[in-house]
């Protein structure tokens, strides 16, 4: 999805992680037939780590909690899962390279790993070529549709444009004019062309759009267009990158552009954690669209937050794309067990329509490799978490967008060799 | 008017950032020809200076005071910085006064040793190891002369700096058991709020004015001002421009060199430490802080004529104003009958990535005409 969510890196916390996972999950208990050894690949390292090293963390929460419940239960045997950690470091090449390693060497039937889309990118040919299955679990700009990649993040279709619609429709900035900022990299600008044809069909207008370069916290000039462009205040979509984030919303506070004056963000890359970084008090009364949200009501979504708590510090907090690393270890559990083989394409064919009851509510993976899931739209609150407004029906993954002009009226079915990557509808 | 005023504003507002960044890099470079890479660096531990005196004021004892931690954070900050820039003109650059693309590398080094700093060791540590450093390196110069002098000073020295090292860790305990969130090393970007009264704006006819930006600009003043008058009007600013235009001479002369580059360097550095709280204000702070204004900062030095404050000032206004002229697409707004073509281009270049692009080609421009910038000086090449 982002490039860099936050440049931030953490050696000393990466260094420790990878030694104290790098040696995998322990040995063969007594009570399982035998092991299965998945791969696990993000940063540990780097300008990525902090927010990557999150994901780690959720995904050997889940498999703890697989093998405590038993293991993956593969023709009549019960087998404990294991790990191997590898660190990407941030650095795409590695990414590919960490993958060959995993496949090659290690021999593993999976790979749980990336968080940017050029991770990914970097990772794709690797998988293809080697017809290795990469579980990938972050909100992306979508544009892509690979049989041997399975995204279980949202696609623009399940974020931005349920959230725009809301700006437009039934915020308190209702039929204003947009003003969209991002950081100048791919996800931004690709979410803004979707965002720009849908406020087009709606019948409103987008009256600025702006980049900030990468590392620039500079916004002056991007605040004078905005009052400019909106003096009466409106609607802002923000695509800016976390740290970026702290510099925007600070300073525009203090030019007055504040939901109170009639100025409302819509923030399509803070979650929980970012909230807390960038300190409530410039986000209160600002939006984000997630699947899902630590503040979701439900006795899946709290325990989830609960076991994430007591695994790893009552100071931690979940969010979305946490959320969707969870989801996809048991889909692929489920998937293992349905097929009766850890077989790449047995499990792949098993997966399209394997049901999860998620902390967000009930996912299905689609033939396109991506998950149908719920939208919902939170209010930023004082306490550092979203006041849930709306919640969308389980709304259906887009792999090829239907507003982006390169993609309108494409889509993509792996069920069928006929259709496959990208088919005209 | 009121959009005059409101272009000149923030043209102002981004050159006061970038003066404020390049000042201390403006003596260090400008004066003493060292090209110092670790100089953001220098920046951000002014912003994590600030950011620690902003908890220690949390705590129940400063509380009454916390509205003024800002202003006690500049001295703090300067400091900090300066001592820090001491210690790396004390141990790396004197060795390598004369030979740029060693100190070029050896800075950049340095500058990854500060990020990886502050990564890996708790703020609250690090705090307590620059008071012992601020202790060790100025105990001694308190002594009376008659210690000074004995053979036996050695001794003195090195028991200083085992009391300074024993202060630091027993501050550093005492911060760190006092002040949880620096207890531990983190990766993660910090925030520095500013006090009540720095936010929100002020009216100056009919315009509003974010605070925050009015005390940039104020606070960048004050560090010129102050820096002018040390350099024209105190005795060790003469000496300071007496080695800078000849080494050898005021050498001769009796002026000591070695305390002149000292205090050279580390008024440089505590600049950058100043800078650091201006910045603090307007983003995060994290350990890349710094890498974001470096280059900028080269380029405003480079732009006035390096050794020249007065055209450090006027390129960073410059910049500013150019900034948001292009980046805001100022000149619609002032002539918006303005033929397609023109208008299209302008429209092309009125995004921040784009402005950014132009400036930049707009100095290579520049520069290709007056290669020795705005005010060319000859500027001391040292050791020459």
């Amino acid at each position: 999805m982002r490039i860099s969510r936050r440049i931030l890196a953490g050696l000393a916390t990466a260094s420790l992680a990878v030694t104290a996972t790098s040696c995998g999950g322990g040995g063969t208990s007594g009570s399982f037939d035998d092991t299965v050894t998945v791969g696990i690949l993000h940063s540990l390292s780097g300008t990525m780590a902090i927010s990557e090293s999150t994901l780690v963390d959720t995904e050997k929460m889940a498999i703890e909690e697989i093998n405590a419940s038993g293991g993956v239960n593969v023709g009549g045997k019960s087998y404990k899962i294991e790990y191997i950690v590898e660190d990407g470091a941030s650095d795409w090449p590695t990414f590919a390279e960490k993958s060959k390693k995993l496949i090659d060497q290690d021999g593993v039937p999976v790979v749980f790993g990336g968080w940017t889309s050029a991770s990914r990118k970097a990772m794709l040919p690797v998988y293809e070529s080697k017809d290795a299955f990469l579980y990938y679990p972050i909100q992306y700009e979508a544009q892509e549709c690979s049989n041997n990649i399975f995204y279980t993040g949202a696609t623009p279709n399940q974020q931005s444009e349920p959230a725009t619609d809301f700006m437009y429709k039934r915020s308190p900035a209702a039929g204003g004019d947009f003003f969209l900022v991002g950081s100048d990299y791919v996800f931004p600008r690709t979410s803004n062309t979707i965002t720009k044809a849908q406020v087009k069909q709606l019948g409103g207008k987008v009256v600025g759009e702006d980049y900030l370069p990468l590392g620039n916290t500079e916004v002056a000039p991007i605040i004078s267009k905005i009052k400019k462009a909106l003096p009466e205040g409106g609607i802002i979509i923000n695509t800016l990158n976390g740290d970026q984030n702290v510099a925007f919303f600070k300073q525009i506070q203090d030019a007055g552009i504040t939901p109170s004056s009639g100025y409302y963000v819509m923030n399509y890359s803070i979650a929980e954690e970012e909230i807390s970084t960038i300190g409530p008090e410039f986000l209160e009364g600002h939006y984000g669209a997630w699947n899902y949200m630590m503040s979701i009501d439900t006795p899946a979504s709290k325990k989830f937050a609960a076991s994430f708590k007591k695994r790893w510090g009552a100071d931690r907090v979940v969010a979305d794309p946490q959320e969707s690393a969870y989801n996809m270890v048991y889909l692929w559990k489920q998937a293992v067990e349905d097929a009766g083989t850890f077989d790449d394409n047995a499990v792949r064919e098993a997966l399209v329509g394997q049901k999860f009851d998620a902390p967000q509510g009930p996912v299905e993976v689609m033939p396109n490799h991506h998950l149908s899931q719920t939208v919902r739209i939170g209010e930023i609150n004082a306490e550092g978490g979203f006041t849930i407004l709306e919640e969308t029906g389980v709304v259906l993954p887009q792999a090829w967008n239907q507003k982006h002009p390169s993609s309108k009226g494409f889509a993509c079915d792996w069920t069928d060799p006929s259709k496959g990557e990208k088919y005209k509808l | 008017m009121e959009l005059l005023l409101d272009s000149l504003f923030n043209g102002v507002a981004i050159g006061s950032v970038l003066l404020v960044a390049a000042l201390g890099l403006a003596i260090v470079f400008g004066l003493m020809g060292v090209i110092n890479l670790a100089h953001g660096e220098l920046m951000m531990l002014g912003a994590y200076t600030t950011y620690v005196t902003q908890l220690i004021f949390k705590l129940p004892i400063l509380k009454p005071f916390y509205n003024s931690y800002i202003i006690v954070s500049i001295f703090l900050a300067f400091i900090v910085s300066g001592v820090v820039g001491i210690l790396l003109e004390k141990t790396i650059i004197r060795k390598l006064y004369g030979s740029p693309l060693e100190t070029l590398l050896a800075t950049w080094g340095v500058s990854l040793i500060l990020q990886q700093f502050v990564r890996s060791v708790p703020l609250a540590y690090g705090t307590g190891l620059v008071i012992s450093l601020l202790i060790g390196l100025f105990l001694p110069t308190t002594f009376p002369s008659k210690i000074k002098e004995s053979i036996n000073f050695k001794y003195f020295k090195f028991s200083s700096w085992i009391f300074a090292a024993l202060t630091g860790v027993l501050t550093g305990s005492l911060i760190s058991s006092s002040v949880s969130k620096i207890s531990r090393a983190s990766a993660r970007n910090v925030d520095v709020t500013a006090p009540s009264w720095m936010r929100g704006q002020v009216e100056i006819i009919g315009t509003a004015f974010p605070k925050t930006r009015l005390m940039i600009i104020v606070i960048t003043l004050i560090s010129v001002i102050a820096i002018t008058l040390f350099l024209n009007q105190s005795a060790w600013g003469m000496r300071i421009r007496a080695v800078t235009q000849n080494r050898q001479m005021s050498d001769c002369l009796g002026i000591s060199t070695e305390k002149v580059d000292i205090i050279t360097f580390g008024i440089g550095s505590g600049l950058a430490g100043v800078a650091g709280v201006a910045v603090s204000l307007l983003g995060s702070v994290g350990p890349n802080v710094g890498g974001n204004y470096i280059v900028g900062c080269f380029m405003v030095v480079v732009l006035g004529g390096v050794g020249n404050l007065l055209g450090t000032v006027l390129a960073s206004f410059g910049i500013g104003i150019m900034t948001d002229l292009i980046g805001a697409g100022r000149l619609l707004s002032i002539w918006p009958n303005m033929p397609l073509p023109l208008s299209n281009t302008i429209n092309f270049f009125a995004t921040t990535s784009m402005a950014r692009v132009m400036i930049f080609a707009l100095i290579v421009i520049f520069l290709q005409f007056k290669p020795t910038g705005l005010f060319p000086q000859k500027g001391r090449m040292v050791e020459n």
